[in-house]
């Protein structure tokens, strides 16, 4: 049977994101899944439940989400769930999506997590830029309270669960992004990432037992629920499945989201989803800009978190950057360096100079004044900021350099023995993408 | 003239400060408040808001200083933040952004004479399937070109909603 998307299914759909379009939708629509989950599973046998899913975590680090849970304590603390919609990392724009066209599958998914993790207080922590979202997500909130969804009887089940849900709107920090960090700007905090351990399950937020799951982690829910996880088991491979939604950005001819089995392969996403590259595919970031990058040869991978990570990147947070060969890669490096650079918190010494010391000799490089030894110095300073941090945002930076410099170092030589650009590029420039992106 | 936040605001915050484990838990939903009212947070603002939640006003200025979105006295009235990371570079924001700059005749974090527009560069805003975008105040503007650029700049200048390029 083919694949039908359920995550992206109500996208563009017009009142897709009210309460009364989601009641109208049949058999698996209208919290039929969080009336099943209160009424038919013991919150352990529900974890269980999801842990034997394999559902893994969509934000990044593809754990198993359902292992996450039972990880925290029982001492009887009150416990959240920090749902995190910061989305921020460059290339990713799928939560968006999720909360804009459809806000009530992920307060459905909501309800389901925290009866399994006995929660009764959830916070969105959504990045400050999504504001049109935010008041859609408030909305949808403020009809669920008004319909008895949420609040001192959810879903009026007669179980007396207890459900709040509070938005909190981050304010332009990547680092919000990171579980511990988001924590921190939860607690009314500059976004410092948290030394672990302990561990957010067992001192998260102020201190208390706290699950931190992606939006797009929380809206599989329903549909794991739903539909059964024998249906869930079927798409992708079994040590991680589910539907999953790619981001396609950069030079392919339409970009956007789109759903399709985890495990699809990148040449699929690309010529048959997202209508093919503009030009020839010089390289391909497979998850979010942190990822070290695919050469085309690589193209066949299927795009799941164990097989990314076996042919030496990761799936993250499967945002597809696709890089025709008009890109300057030294150019490339040089703007992400200046992202991660921009986005330190400033907390620990290898990142927040490194990372500045980085940018500036990419800089160099890219405009030409690069000293003869600038390749080994620029591997130096990777490997001495790399893994000597309390979060993974400078080595979201080494990953790149590291990689980039291997694959296609001749282009760095180049730029060291003749300054400029391979590619005949102006420095610091990309080329101009002659043709309008089409509509998806 | 010293600033003041209307008693309702006051209440809003002390009130929201109830629904967290400590009162610190409602300090960036707090600051955002207080900059709708004022138009624009600074240190005697942190002031305020460090006084309605009992924290002290160093911290919370420490804390406004660390985020980049809020809105400074500086900025015009209607902010400009043209995407510059990789994936809207790929698609020509940097060529966007000059073309602004010129209109404009402003520079990097810049603002008009007449006070309309500041002009900034941000990281990664999450459109990048909509690439290049920018944002002004609280709306998406995607898929931009010269000509849907003159036309925001235009509706923005008439005091007019722009017609929106966003999706949603």
């Amino acid at each position: 049977m083919p694949f039908e998307p359920v995550l992206s299914r109500y996208f563009y759909v017009k009142d897709g994101h009210t309460l009364e379009h989601y009641m109208a939708r049949g058999q698996y629509g209208g919290y039929s899944a969080a009336k099943k989950a209160l009424t038919e599973f013991e919150p352990d046998k529900l974890t269980q439940y999801v842990k034997e899913s394999n559902l893994r975590g969509r934000g990044g680090a593809g754990f198993s989400t359902g292992l996450k849970w039972t990880f925290l304590p029982k001492n009887g603390k009150p416990r959240y769930l920090a749902v995190n919609a910061d989305e921020s990392e460059p290339g990713t724009f799928k939560d968006r999506q999720l909360m804009a066209y459809d806000p009530h599958m992920l307060i459905e998914g909501i309800i389901i997590a925290c009866w399994a993790v006995q929660s009764n207080s959830a916070f969105i922590f959504i990045r400050g830029e999504f504001a049109r979202e935010a008041v859609r997500l408030q909305q949808a909130i403020d009809d669920c309270y008004a319909a008895g969804i949420l609040g001192a009887d959810v879903l009026k089940t007669g179980k007396n669960f207890k459900l709040d849900i509070t938005i909190i709107r981050g304010a332009g920090a990547y680092i919000c992004g990171e579980e511990t960090g988001l924590l921190s700007a939860a607690e009314g905090k500059r976004a410092y990432p948290k030394i672990k351990p302990p561990f957010p399950a067992v001192e998260g937020y102020f201190r208390l037992p706290t699950v931190i799951n992606n939006v797009e982690t929380i809206c599989n829910l329903p549909h794991l629920i739903g539909r059964g996880k024998e249906w869930y088991m079927g798409l992708g491979p079994a040590t991680g499945p589910g539907p999953k939604l790619y981001c396609l950005s950069g030079h392919v001819k339409k970009p956007g989201v789109y759903e399709a089995p985890l495990g699809t392969s990148l040449r699929s996403l690309i010529y048959d989803y997202a209508g093919g590259p503009i030009g020839e595919i010089k390289g391909v970031i497979p998850g979010g800009s942190s990822m070290p990058i695919f050469t085309p040869d690589l193209l066949d991978t299927p795009m799941d978190f164990d097989t990314v990570r076996a042919k030496g990147s990761f799936l993250g947070s499967a945002g597809v950057i696709v890089m025709n060969t008009t890109t300057c890669m030294v150019n490339a490096l040089l703007n992400l360096a200046r992202f991660y650079h921009h986005e330190s918190c400033g907390q620990c010494t290898p990142c927040r100079e490194g990372l500045g010391w980085l940018e500036k000799l990419l800089h160099r490089l890219e405009f030409g004044h690069a000293k003869p030894d600038d390749l080994n110095l620029i591997k130096e300073v990777s490997g001495m900021v790399a893994k000597r941090t309390i979060c993974l945002l400078a080595d979201s930076l080494t990953m790149p350099v590291d990689s980039y410099m291997k694959a296609y170092f001749k282009e760095f030589e180049f730029h060291v023995r003749e300054k400029k650009c391979m590619t005949g590029t102006e420095p610091g420039k990309f080329a101009p993408v002659e043709e309008p992106a089409l509509a998806r | 003239m010293p600033k003041t936040l209307k008693p309702e605001t006051v209440d809003a915050i002390k009130t929201l400060a109830k629904r967290f484990p400590q009162p610190a838990g409602a300090l960036l939903t707090s600051l955002r408040m207080a900059e709708r009212e004022i138009g624009f947070v600074d240190a005697e603002v942190c002031g305020l808001v460090a006084e309605c939640l009992g924290m002290p006003p160093a911290h919370v200025w420490g804390v406004f200083t660390f985020y980049t979105t809020f809105r400074k006295e500086t900025d015009g009235k209607h902010v400009l933040w043209v995407c510059s990371t990789l994936p809207c570079a790929l698609r020509g924001s940097e060529r966007l952004y000059d073309y602004l700059s010129e209109k404009l005749g402003i520079k990097k974090d810049e603002t008009t004479k007449d006070g309309l527009f500041t002009l900034k560069k941000a990281e990664c805003i999450g459109a990048c399937g909509t690439a290049p975008c920018m944002q002004v105040n609280d709306d998406y503007y995607e898929n931009l070109t010269p000509e849907i650029i003159d036309q925001v700049i235009d509706d923005l200048r008439a005091n007019q909603v722009p017609a929106r390029h966003v999706t949603v």
